[in-house]
């Protein structure tokens, strides 16, 4: 059993009690809620005659079915407008800050929060959203909850819950030049697979980690759960601290000194136990691209398509899923593939630094003909930096569309969606059947950069001949 | 769609019923329910939509437009059911749709918490069991009954030895599923958790 991590302590801390079937009572410091997943959590809550229980520790925003071309209300879409519309009366009903599109706050949950320093170390975060793994960047103990869990946390601030295991990855040595977070948590992904993580949360360190900056270490954190670890975190240091200070919502003055000296306190010791522990070489991390339906069908840019016999016989069933949902065959280079739409955005890769990473490599570049290519900033915050250091006018001028914020594409609940069999080069986390709009759209997961130079050549390619 | 959608509540000991076989590991909510359904504020007409893609594409040949499967009410599935995104929409469109318990070599976590939260006991076997069950089934009909309490499924033929969390177990076998009301008594405490943790008084909250 793991002992003295950072999961650990703050676990410890933020336990309320033990429940009589065996679970232990967490209390949860900051509830982050959107459009989706709270509604029915609301309603239960009427039904019970329950009250929200304390109001200012739950944050709104709304991210997955705003459209991104034009955000005018009420929404073309009634069942949009439905849901946005729930959600603003609930918000205010309940009391509940609700960051609303046109308030310079709106965005992809997972992108705001961090960016209104709400999300800090040594809390606990939960969010009817899979991917609130993110947060432990921080050094948060952050998880996805369902909407029954929702109605809990509003109507009790805590939840019940089992303690999961500790797995720490520790990542020698430094990405090399061109190779960007998101190849690093691919590669993982693949060696461990996508249910290794299964009861675990995961303590991302090394030297590759700590490289690492915050934006880059959120992205490590997005996918946790695409591994099976409902958590995933990284241990505070001074760039988590100089990232929270002076943010909206971050401790101000005299508790700014208090705020650190506790933080400090919360990390991994030095001799903590783990249950257990895995180690790998960041340098020999390559551009990595998703060939299949899930994110753990990911390989090397200069890598075959691998063959049944090189599959570990459990994952070979989904292997063969793969092969023919992508049609796609065994031994087949991933490089050159041909795209059909590129996606930059999400809550993995929709934050300012993507944007900028992409725009380099756009920079006096063309869109490839035949390829439709979008933009979607994280959040208004990150557009309006973007749009500050001119990389609107990049994307725009390379032939990209520039959109308005939001989850979009990433899961396709508004009206940007593939078509048919269409293959598309996407930034986000997620390539599961269908999960991009059409029931036989195909989506290779990669770095924004990497989706730049598919952009532009109109086909897989290795982003770092255009650096 | 099976009749009017009536959720589970007390507790309960036995479930028994038909069983439903579903093959492929890594199984995701998204195919349980594509995002499009996601646009509601209740959860009531999620039972016709589950699997929605998936039986579109095998044309009335997906298990779950079978008719013989059309009373089932226990899901047999492989490894790692239910992962990816955190919908609840998931289960409730399997419970609307007739589902009462999932029988599977694993789930993912967050899927597995909220089965348990809105009442579908889940339980795993081994991958040769699971393996065996399946083949049953694609010869035979099969009805398990499930004692919870001692964690066994037996038919006519069959007979296994199922895995719960002693957890979940406890909480279908008191009746004390449904956490709020449990988590509400403990109300002192967490006022109590409230004022001790340092970061509630160090932020200032000023959005
Ligand atoms: S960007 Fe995608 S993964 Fe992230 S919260 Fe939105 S839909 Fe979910």
């Amino acid at each position: 059993m793991s002992k003295d991590t950072l999961f650990d302590k703050v676990w410890d801390l933020h336990k309320v009690a033990n429940l009589p079937g065996g679970s232990d009572q967490i209390f949860i410091g900051l509830h982050l809620i959107h459009e989706v997943t709270s509604p029915q959590a609301f309603g239960a809550l009427k039904d019970k005659n329950l009250k929200v229980k304390f109001p200012n520790r739950t944050v709104a925003t709304v991210d997955h079915i705003v459209p991104t071309d034009n955000q005018s209300r009420p929404f073309k879409d009634n069942l949009a407008e439905q849901m946005i519309k729930t959600l603003e009366n609930n918000c205010a009903e309940h009391n509940i800050k609700f960051f609303n599109i046109g308030s310079g706050k709106q965005g992809i949950v997972h992108v705001v929060a961090p960016e209104l320093g709400l999300t800090q170390p040594g809390m606990t975060i939960a969010c009817g959203d899979s991917h609130t793994s993110t947060h432990g960047a921080f050094g948060s103990i952050a998880f996805g909850i369902g909407t029954s869990q929702v109605r809990d946390v509003l109507a009790s601030q805590t939840i019940a819950m089992n303690k999961l295991k500790v797995r720490q990855i520790w990542c020698e040595n430094k990405l090399s030049t061109g190779i960007y977070a998101k190849d690093l948590i691919l590669h993982i992904i693949s060696q461990l697979g996508v249910k290794a993580g299964v009861g675990y949360a995961y303590e991302f360190a090394g030297p590759a980690i700590s490289a690492l900056s915050m934006e880059e270490r959120m992205t490590i954190c997005n996918m946790s759960i695409e591994g099976g670890a409902r958590c995933g975190y990284m241990n505070p240091d001074e760039k988590t601290f100089s990232y929270i200070k002076d943010r909206l919502c971050s401790p101000q003055n005299k508790n700014w000194n208090r705020a650190i000296k506790w933080w400090k306190s919360l990390q991994s010791n030095n001799d903590s136990i783990y249950d257990d522990v895995i180690k790998l070489d960041a340098s020999k991390v390559e551009p990595t691209v998703s060939w299949g339906i899930t994110p753990g069908q990911s390989i090397g840019i200069n890598q075959k398509i691998p063959s049944l016999k090189e599959i570990d016989p459990n994952d070979q069933f989904i292997a063969e899923e793969a092969y023919e949902y992508m049609g796609f065959k065994p031994g087949k280079s991933i490089k050159n593939t041909p795209i059909d739409v590129c996606f930059i955005g999400s809550c993995t890769n929709g934050r300012i630094s993507d944007l900028r990473v992409a725009a380099k490599v756009l920079k006096n570049q063309k869109v490839a003909n035949n390829v439709k290519a979008f933009v979607v900033p994280g959040s208004e915050k990150v557009a309006k930096e973007a749009k500050e250091e001119g990389l609107d006018k990049i994307f725009i001028d390379a032939g990209f569309q520039w959109r308005e914020p939001g989850c979009s594409m990433c899961l396709a609940m508004n009206s940007d969606k593939l078509i048919g069999n269409q293959i598309s080069a996407s930034s986000s986390n997620r390539n599961f059947k269908g999960r991009q709009g059409s029931p036989n759209g195909r989506t290779l997961l990669m770095s924004p950069a990497m989706v730049a130079a598919a952009s532009i050549t109109g086909k897989v390619s290795d982003v770092r001949n255009f650096l | 769609m099976k009749s009017k959608f009536k959720p589970p509540v007390g507790e309960f000991s036995k479930i028994s019923g038909k069983c439903i076989s579903l093959i492929g590991d890594d199984i995701d909510t998204d195919r349980i329910i594509p995002a499009r359904f996601l646009k509601c504020v209740d959860f009531d007409s999620l039972g016709e939509s589950v699997f929605e893609d998936d039986r579109k594409t095998l044309k009335g040949k997906h298990p779950f437009d079978l008719y013989a499967n059309k009373d089932a009410s226990i899901l047999i599935v492989n490894s790692n059911f239910g992962c990816g995104s955190s919908r609840e929409h998931a289960p409730q469109a399997l419970i609307r749709w007739g589902i009462k318990s999932i029988i599977g070599e694993s789930f993912a976590d967050i899927f597995y918490s909220n089965c348990i939260a809105i009442g579908i006991p889940c339980f795993t076997l081994s991958k040769s069991s699971i393996k065996k069950i399946q083949k049953y089934i694609s010869k035979q009909d099969l009805f398990l009954k499930i004692d919870l309490l001692n964690s066994k499924a037996i038919s006519k033929d069959l007979e296994f030895n199922l895995e719960i969390k002693e957890t979940s177990k406890k909480m279908f076998l008191s009746g004390e599923w449904d956490a709020t009301t449990k988590l509400l008594d403990n109300e002192g405490l967490i006022e109590k958790k409230l004022n001790d943790l340092p970061y509630i008084s160090f932020n200032s909250n000023s959005f």
